[in-house]
């Protein structure tokens, strides 16, 4: 019995250190990452290449989901908010949370699963088949040839995404409430244009999304190229991918909301 | 896929991204709305503030002619000292009052002002001495508790 308990606050004891340790990894690969950035950058060609398959292919998801999401936020608030009487300031409701609070959390968890499991998986499987060692053996540098393209890649297109996000979400909240319901067109957009302040909620967005951008890069080339060179390794640094960078996004939303909103 | 088309649509991801953020920064947000040109900052003591907020709209007449720079507490006069920025084409009177109002019964809260008689202007820096604070519900009731239980004493009589 006691030696069981013991057995139960090692692992406890363990699993803690182990996540501490993965944190503490994934810096180090951040700043190995960004040190070699000034090489990536030479070739910027490779990073346009990037953006392109993790930014403009991720463009169907993220504007499909934000309209979706704006349409939702327009006939959930419309139906809360007509109870009090004020069904005008739908707008109001839908711009805020979507540029606050949903438009980055969601557009970054959609971007974790839709291009940062790709970069893992890509990485990974050229360090399975040995293209990593094949460019070391070249003296060329895997992080700054494979690695940093994708990361800077990931990183620029995130706030775009999150931007276009928004976007979609409040013409789909627009349609609901404007086109569908009849709230007054006038109301919805000067009472939203009242409400929403550039700098304090627009740019705060765009920064969480920039942060997130980060953390789910840095994460997802840190599994692929930390990943064991096999198939279930792959698959596995893939998952842990998506796992880490959704929950890594929702602490520092925590985090970041609560310096923001302090200011 | 060659590199002419991936920089196409690579471009196109971006100017989208751009248009994207012209929109959230002018039709949702107020980055025009909220910037007001040239502007002087003047200072007023408040006894109560209610719950005014920094960046607050200022009105006269219901038009928008400022915004509230910052509010601090003095702590020479124990009151509320609020800094308001106005616009440099609308003058006021140095004697023009300010007070704390509310729009609508559950609307966000503004400073009031109105001109007075005086022929001197308001400057960059200069004190506005008329103000009246917010109205504090507590005390609003107290006052018609107070006023009713006279009534009734007076009814006795």
């Amino acid at each position: 019995m006691l030696s069981k308990i013991k057995n139960d606050v090692q692992n406890v004891g363990h699993l803690t250190l182990e996540l501490i340790s993965g944190i503490g990894a994934v810096f180090v690969f951040l700043i190995v990452t960004l040190s070699h950035s000034a090489t990536s950058f030479q070739r910027f060609s490779l990073t346009i290449r990037e953006i392109f398959f993790s930014g403009v292919l991720s463009l169907i998801i993220i504007l499909v989901s934000g309209l979706f999401v704006g349409m939702v936020l327009g006939l959930q608030g419309y139906e809360t908010l007509q109870t009090y009487g004020s069904s005008d300031s739908v707008g109001v409701l839908v711009a805020l949370s979507l540029t606050r609070e949903l438009g980055p959390v969601v557009s970054a968890l959609l971007f974790a699963s839709r291009a940062g499991s790709a970069i893992t998986a890509e990485i990974g499987l050229m360090k399975a088949t040995e293209q990593l060692s094949a460019m070391e053996m070249m003296a060329i540098n895997p992080i700054a040839r494979v690695v940093g393209p994708r990361f800077w890649g990931g990183v620029l297109s995130m706030p775009v995404l999150t931007a276009m996000f928004i976007s979609t979400g409040v013409l789909g909240g627009y349609m609901i409430a404007v086109l569908l319901i009849g709230v007054d067109s006038g109301a919805f957009w000067s009472q939203m244009n009242a409400a929403v302040d550039f700098s304090h909620d627009v740019l705060n967005g765009l920064i969480k999304s920039f942060v997130f951008g980060l953390a789910v890069c840095a994460i997802a080339t840190y599994q692929g190229y930390s990943a064991a060179p096999t198939a279930e390794g792959v698959s596995g640094a893939t998952t842990r991918t998506v796992v880490s960078s959704s929950l890594a996004i929702l602490a520092l939303d925590l985090v970041l909301t609560a310096f923001m909103l302090k200011g | 896929m060659n590199r002419a088309t991936l920089n196409l649509w690579v471009g196109i991801f971006v100017v989208g991204g751009f248009i994207a953020l012209l929109f959230l920064a002018f039709k949702v947000g107020n980055f025009a709305g909220g910037n007001l040109g040239e502007t002087y900052s003047v200072v007023a003591h408040f006894d109560n503030i209610g719950g005014l907020k920094a960046s607050a709209p200022v009105k006269s007449s219901g038009v928008l002619v400022g915004r509230v720079m910052s509010i601090q507490f003095d702590t020479k006069k124990y009151d509320a000292l609020v800094t308001i920025r106005l616009d440099k084409r609308i003058p006021f009177s140095s004697d023009t009052m300010a007070s704390v109002l509310t729009s609508g019964i559950l609307g966000e809260q503004y400073v009031g002002l109105e001109t007075g008689g005086e022929v001197e202007m308001l400057k960059e820096g200069s004190e506005i001495t008329h103000t009246q604070g917010a109205m504090v519900l507590e005390k609003l009731i107290g006052q018609f508790f107070i006023s009713k239980s006279q009534e009734s004493g007076e009814g006795a009589k």
